[in-house]
Parts: C-alpha cells; sequence; structure tokens
C-alpha cells in the first residue's frame, strides 16, 4: 500500500505553468480541418436547396425567389454534408467558429 | 463478410424451449428487437457464443397474442421486453420485471407503432 | 431482535455523480442497499424511427449523434451494416484509419471515464490531471478530422479525411510522450491506497453471473470473460495482434484497471495499424440501395454494441435498431447494487460506465 503516490505530481504542476489558457485573451488555435462555421460565396448560388433538403439538423433555408440563404447557427451541427453535396461548390467551411450570441436569429445572404 | 449469421425462423410456441436450449449450451443473450413490417411484427432474438451468432426470429401477425416472456430464462431479457411493450405494444407473459407500460415515459406511447395498428 | 426496516431511497435522475438521468429506486435497510429498481426512458429521443424519414446515405451524420463519446464508433457501426447488406468491399487503407480513429476515441473514452471515477470518489486533483491529458488526445482527434467528439470522418463506403504518413509519424510520436504521462497518472489509480480503499472488493460480479447477465465490454471483461468483439476481425482489426484484457476479480478495482489497460493496449494497437498501413483509396463509390438485413457489431470504448439494419430497397431503411453496451450492462448493474453500502452506490453505477445518451437513443 502506497500512499501520496500523487503527491509528486501536485507539487511539480504546483509549479509548473497552468494546463489552461487564458482565452479569450490568448486566442485558440485552429487546426487546418477544424470543422468550424459554414459560409457562402452568395454570387454562386444556384438556389437548388440541396443544402436545406439534405441537412441533419435542418439549420438552412433557401428560397429561389428572394435569391435568399439562411442557416440557423444555434442549429447547424458543422458536419460539413452541406458543402460536401453543393453542386457549385459555393459553400465552405471556415475553421473558426461562429461568434456567440444571446439570441436565436438566422444568419441571411442574399444576393448583392 | 465479417460473420456468418444464422437466421432461424420459428413459431411463437416453440420460442421458450429454443431458448432454454441456448442457456443449457452456454449462449448469452445479445439482444432482443422488434421490427415493424407492413404486415407483422418480428421479433428477433439474437445469441452468441464464442463470437457465433444465432438469431432466432418470430413473426407476430396479432397484437393480442400474449409472447411468452424468455426473462425467466434470462433475466436481462426483461429490459428488453419492456421497450419492446412500450414502444410496439407487445404483449409478454410473466415478464421477471414488469414495469407495466412505465419503462420508458415519452409522451407518446407506442412510439413505433402509434396507430396500433392490428397488421 | 427485530428486523431493520426496510426504507427506499430514490437515487436520481439528477445525482451529483450522473450528468445524465438514471433513475433507481434503492431499497436499504440500515445503510445497506437489498434491492435496486432501475428506470430509464427520461430522455428516450426515438432516434431509431428517424431511419423511416433520411436517407440511408444521410444517416450516417445522426448515428454518429446518438452518444457524444463513442460518436465515432457508432457512425462506424452503422456503415459497417449498410456496406454489409450491399457487400461493397470497403478499401484496405479506409479500414486502418477506422481502426486508427476507433482506438483514438477509446483512449479519450477510457481517459474520460477514469476522471469521472476520479471525480466520484472526491479525488478533484486526479480527475483534473485525467482530463488535462484526454484534452491532448482530442487535440489528436481534432486535428485528423475536424471535430474534437464528434468525428464526422466515417461515410458508408470509407472515410471521408485521410491521415498523411507525416502526421501519422506526428502523432505516433505524441501517443509516445503521452504514454509516458498517462502512465504517470495511472499509477495513482493502480497504487494510492486511498483509491484502492474505495474499489477493491466493491461489487463484486463473478464470472458466471457476469456472463449470463448479458454485460459487456470492460466490465464482462473484469469479471475474467475474454470476450472483445474487436476479435470478429472488422475494420482492420483482423490483421492486428492483440489479445482480450482480461482480469479476474471482477470488483471495481479491477473494472478500473480494465481500462486503464486497455488505454496502453490502444496505443499499442495504433502503433501496429500505423506500420500496416499502405497508401491506396480512401472510400468506394456507392450506387444502388441497400436490401437485406445485418446485424453489426463492433467494440465500442463501453462494450459490444448492435446495428441492426432492415432494408427493403428503398432510400429509406425499414428499421435500425441500436443495442448500446450501457444497456446490456444496466442488468449486471442492477445485480452489482444489492449487499453494498449506500455510500458505494454512485462509484458502482460509475463503474459500468453508463453513457445514458446512448441507451436513450
Amino acid at each position: 500500500m502506497k500512499i501520496f503516490v500523487m503527491a509528486k505530481k501536485v507539487l511539480t504542476s504546483l509549479c509548473a505553468r497552468p494546463a489552461t489558457f487564458r482565452y479569450p485573451l490568448v486566442p485558440k488555435t485552429y487546426y487546418k480541418n477544424t470543422r468550424g462555421s459554414i459560409t457562402i460565396d452568395i454570387n454562386r448560388c444556384i438556389y437548388c436547396g440541396m443544402c436545406q433538403r439534405k441537412c441533419p439538423a435542418q439549420a438552412i433555408l433557401v428560397t429561389k425567389a428572394d435569391k435568399e440563404w439562411k442557416i440557423d447557427r444555434l442549429r447547424c451541427v458543422s458536419c460539413g454534408y452541406c458543402v460536401e453535396l453543393c453542386p457549385v461548390k459555393c459553400l465552405s467551411m471556415k475553421n473558426t467558429y461562429s461568434a456567440s450570441t444571446q439570441i436565436r436569429e438566422e444568419e441571411a445572404f442574399r444576393r448583392a | 463478410m465479417i460473420e456468418e449469421q444464422k437466421v432461424i425462423n420459428i413459431e411463437i410456441k416453440d420460442l421458450l424451449s429454443q431458448t432454454r436450449d441456448f442457456f443449457n449450451s452456454g449462449h448469452r443473450l445479445v439482444q432482443i428487437g422488434c421490427t415493424k413490417l407492413p404486415e407483422c411484427l418480428e421479433i428477433n432474438y439474437s445469441f452468441d457464443k464464442e463470437h457465433h451468432f444465432i438469431n432466432l426470429k418470430i413473426k407476430l401477425v396479432d397484437l393480442n397474442v400474449e409472447v411468452p416472456s424468455v426473462s425467466n430464462i434470462y433475466w436481462c431479457a426483461f429490459l428488453y421486453e419492456n421497450e419492446i411493450h412500450d414502444l410496439f405494444g407487445v404483449k409478454f407473459k410473466d415478464i421477471a420485471l414488469d414495469y407495466k407500460g412505465n419503462f420508458y415515459r415519452t409522451s407518446v406511447k407506442r412510439g413505433f407503432n402509434p396507430q396500433n395498428e392490428q397488421p | 431482535m427485530n428486523s431493520p426496516k426496510r426504507t427506499i431511497i430514490p437515487f436520481g435522475p439528477q445525482h451529483p455523480v450522473l450528468p445524465e438521468p438514471i433513475h433507481l429506486d434503492l431499497v436499504v435497510e440500515d445503510e445497506k442497499v437489498i434491492e435496486a429498481i432501475p428506470s430509464l426512458g427520461f430522455i428516450h429521443r426515438g432516434l431509431e424511427r428517424l431511419v423511416e424519414k433520411r436517407d440511408f446515405i444521410d444517416f450516417v451524420y445522426v448515428a454518429e449523434r446518438i452518444c457524444g463519446i463513442c460518436s465515432f464508433i457508432h457512425g462506424l457501426t452503422y456503415c459497417i451494416a449498410i456496406e454489409e447488406i450491399m457487400q461493397i468491399e470497403v478499401p484496405k487503407r479506409a479500414n486502418y484509419l477506422r481502426l486508427i480513429w476507433s482506438e483514438l476515441s477509446r483512449i479519450h473514452s477510457h481517459l474520460l471515464w477514469l476522471g469521472l471515477m476520479a471525480d466520484g470518489f472526491g479525488f478533484e486533483a486526479l480527475f483534473m490531471h485525467t482530463w488535462r491529458l484526454r484534452e491532448k488526445i482530442l487535440d489528436i482527434i481534432e486535428e485528423t478530422t475536424g471535430g474534437r467528439i464528434i468525428f464526422g470522418s466515417a461515410k458508408i463506403g470509407g472515410v471521408r479525411k485521410d491521415i498523411s504518413s507525416e502526421k501519422l509519424a506526428q502523432i505516433l510520436e505524441k501517443l509516445k510522450n503521452y504514454a509516458q504521462e498517462i502512465r504517470e497518472i495511472t499509477n495513482v489509480f493502480i497504487n494510492d491506497s486511498s483509491v484502492k480503499h474505495r474499489l477493491v472488493g466493491v461489487g463484486v460480479l463473478s464470472k458466471e453471473d457476469a456472463y449470463i447477465l448479458g454485460a459487456v465490454g470492460p466490465t464482462l471483461r473484469a469479471s475474467g470473460v475474454g470476450l472483445d468483439t474487436r476479435k470478429l476481425g472488422y475494420a482492420a482489426y483482423k490483421e492486428i495482434d492483440f489479445e482480450p484484457i482480461i482480469e479476474t476479480a471482477g470488483d471495481s478495482y479491477s473494472r478500473c484497471l480494465v481500462r486503464i489497460r486497455e488505454i496502453f493496449q490502444s496505443i499499442e494497437i495504433i502503433k501496429q495499424a500505423a506500420g500496416k498501413i499502405e497508401p491506396g483509396a480512401i472510400e468506394v463509390k456507392v450506387t444502388g440501395t441497400p436490401n437485406g438485413e445485418f446485424f453489426a457489431r463492433t467494440e465500442q470504448p463501453r462494450g459490444e454494441v448492435i446495428y441492426y439494419a432492415k432494408a427493403d430497397g428503398s432510400r429509406f431503411l425499414q428499421r435500425l435498431r441500436v443495442r448500446t453496451p450501457t444497456f446490456a450492462n444496466v442488468p449486471a448493474m442492477v445485480k452489482l447494487l444489492p449487499g453494498c453500502q449506500l455510500a458505494d452506490v454512485p462509484i458502482l453505477v460509475l463503474t459500468i460506465d453508463p453513457c445514458i445518451s446512448c441507451t436513450e437513443r
């Protein structure tokens, strides 16, 4: 039976730098692959609605008549399926997350 | 092909004796699952011994027919049977621990067979 | 002498050691538990039925989100079920990548469990150190797949992302260093007297009981039964040399030991896989629709998971049934509890590694 097996580790971590960092003062580093948030190059979109139909979380709303593409960021699960399916490849996955928010609002993109 | 899976179709009346045979030969109960098909409900009893997978399949045409519970042979079956009772409305006879429809507290009763359709 | 009075103490659905809702009615005599009756179904989501409304190819995303910890293996098992029905031959490289990600998810899940366990018996510092190490594994996962816990890299016919050989070498190098650090922390679980005091001899599950109650995964292997679904040889496991890890005591301590040893085994398996992986395609094109049925079985960190898929040749499956490891372990947990002290109940519930969101799929 040993006691204080943890003691050495506790003492070394007492002197070491913290394992966490002071977010948001120190920004988080994202990887190239990180699935962060979906963006759209709206001028290339053909409003086919494929992303809306296939979205597992039903976060996307495409209105062909108004030439509008809407996404509910709080519903989106960042799976990237829409990016994979988009026939004109106007959707892309950014490796940074969308900003935090207090209200539930869809983000709308319209053709300029 | 990862593994051979033997599926044996049996009658409801043979279920208990077949299950007891599996119990005596040292199989373990892997799962019991129910499938709703247009014409009937299928209940799969899966057994496994040293990675040899065997599946018994019974067909239930009339929901009023009581299926004998295997939970008196494999005690752990009570979870699966209560689950199937709550989701599909299948009646089981003599479950070792019968929740009487209170196993899943879902707002929709018989969620997997909502109209309680008699096939 | 009068027999002591029996009381029923409700445990859960909200309990400090359990982030997820499971309810137990504990019949106690003084401090001793006589009987335990479980209740589930507080958060039943009916995901299995969603399969009737979602295309079978899209459903991988839903399958993967059944659970947040064993996510990749859920997606993988669904893919295997469909691939077996459609008789798709998955490329060799994809199989190896699937194996590597499965093992990474096993390491992170076991580290998570060790942390929760330490938290459960009140060893806060140990909990934080375990999770600090888990974070490093999550970084590897994020770097290779893009998600921290939802990998999103399994797809029917292969995998979505590739790991380059340089990256693989880096991962191996990292894992070698982490193994050292993990060893330091797990030694506390293995040797420390205060930890042992809470775990040794508590909640003994005999070999026969464990087997016949249908227990799976580490719960079963800690009781001396060497069943490991990985031995079926799905993904690339048939080309990997490993033996299921077995402990024989069947108490909480051996369940802890099995998981600790599995962490190092997983690192070893990844090392083997990295040596055997060959360049090649990572996916095949999937055409047609499934028609048939299959029971796909894989080994999750918590034990064997079963996906039963039945299809009739349309884009929508007729039935998908998921039997998760926790569901199979609940009877074992119920049998563990009688005879233990009330204060040990949280620990015993934790030792089967309950994942209620899996169970309430």
